[in-house]
């Protein structure tokens, strides 16, 4: 899977959680401040992404936008 | 085989009412965040009655609603992870309130599965035969082990009992259960650690910080959005049921938004989830039977619903109960 792919794949989730429209999702996102998601959501977005990608998140506090994310799914799967 | 059926229920909790608004007089925080993040709104907290005050009245409670005298009382259990005493148990303190001579008094630990371990406990018993009936109840003063400066847990909980009356009978009741334990994550959450200081060893004789409750919130979200919904999935797919089959889920009254993901993960209507941690907090072992004791009271139980009673917690423990009532 590419970038691409992990990138829309993880905005389908973020759109899914916090209700937004994906368009409205780029890899510059501040999930928590942009898209006004609190701990709760963030927990959801993280417990999904890994469900999706069979990858362990350890430390959810290093995941902020978007680009974190994919990035810590491209280097784990 | 024999069955095992609800036959009455009952809580007591503390007059007290503690809202969020007064929470956030003494700790850092909001209504609004606080309900948002969890759905609480206000507690019941204890004005000094310890756990034993709120079970004996739910057991007092439950012989008077079963119309059972207190000598036809073969088995009390109670599950509580805040007792008033190591020894005696709640179960025995039961006993000598209500003179329940003839009674198995014990207590269990199970945390916020508590009142669910303890009615599996008490199926197995009544269905072994030597036992016709049961009381079951989960109860806690969580009050008493909450570190009131500590806003991320102190606005989580709060106090009260509930419980049930059991007995024998031939079809319905206790239809299927799942119950399990995962103890090799029991760090993400826990509760009452006192320190092996005595007169032969040089540690100190101090409350430890870890009596406190402490919590992992991401982890402990995710342990109970996972478990819940796998076991409530094996049960419906054991008893060859689909989940529009149950009229109540009454999942532990822990966080709304843990109930919105299991609601949404299993694709069940929101409402049909019984919920008042907006008005109890998260009364761990207690939460289950209080919210069952409800709807129970409101007369929204019919003879033959199904019903799915989920509990998750500390420990780290799970339990699905599938009733017909």
């Amino acid at each position: 899977m590419g970038n691409g792919e992990i990138f829309e794949k993880i905005r389908e989730i973020i759109a899914e959680q916090t209700g937004r429209d994906k368009e409205e999702i780029t890899m510059e996102t501040n999930v928590k401040e942009d898209l006004d998601a609190d701990s709760l959501d963030l927990f959801q977005i993280i417990n999904d992404i890994e469900d999706e990608f069979d990858v362990s998140v350890e430390d959810p506090e290093s995941i902020v936008t978007v680009k974190d994310a994919v990035d810590f799914v491209e280097s784990h799967k | 085989m024999k069955k095992v059926k609800v036959i009455a229920t009952a809580a007591a909790y503390p007059e007290q009412v503690v809202t969020n608004d007064d929470l956030a007089k003494i700790v850092d925080t909001s209504d609004e965040w606080i309900s948002q993040r969890t759905g609480i709104k206000e507690r019941r907290i204890s004005s000094g009655e310890n756990t034993s005050v709120f079970v004996i009245e739910t057991a007092r409670k439950l012989l008077e609603r079963a119309e059972v005298s207190a000598e036809e009382i073969d088995l009390i259990i109670v599950a509580s992870v805040t007792p008033d005493y190591g020894t005696p148990s709640l179960a025995c303190m039961v006993q000598k309130a209500l003179g329940t001579k003839n009674a198995v008094c014990f207590d269990i630990v199970a945390a916020c599965s508590g009142f669910m371990f303890a009615l599996s406990t008490a199926d197995k018993f009544i269905k072994a035969g030597k036992y016709r009936n049961a009381i079951v109840i989960g109860g806690e003063t969580l009050s008493k082990i909450v570190d009131w400066s500590d806003r991320s847990t102190c606005v989580l909980f709060g106090d009260g009992a509930g419980g049930a009356y059991i007995e024998e009978t031939d079809e319905g009741g206790l239809l299927r259960e799942n119950i399990g334990t995962e103890g090799e994550c029991y760090e993400i959450l826990t509760e009452g650690y006192t320190r092996c200081a005595n007169a032969f060893n040089d540690i100190e004789s101090y409350q430890d910080p870890r009596w406190y409750v402490f919590m992992n919130g991401r982890e402990v979200f995710k342990f109970a959005t996972k478990k819940v919904i796998q076991s409530i999935r094996q049960v419906l797919d054991e008893e060859g049921l689909q989940a529009e089959d149950i009229r109540y889920f009454i999942p532990h009254q822990a966080n709304a938004r843990i109930v919105e993901v299991i609601a949404k993960k299993l694709n069940v209507p929101f409402d049909r989830f019984e919920m008042n941690m907006e008005r109890f907090g998260n009364t761990s072992s207690a939460s289950i039977p209080i919210a069952l004791n409800e709807l129970n009271e409101k007369g929204l139980l019919e003879r033959g619903d199904k019903i799915m009673l989920s509990g998750f917690g500390g420990d780290m423990t799970w339990a699905t109960v599938l009733i017909e009532w």
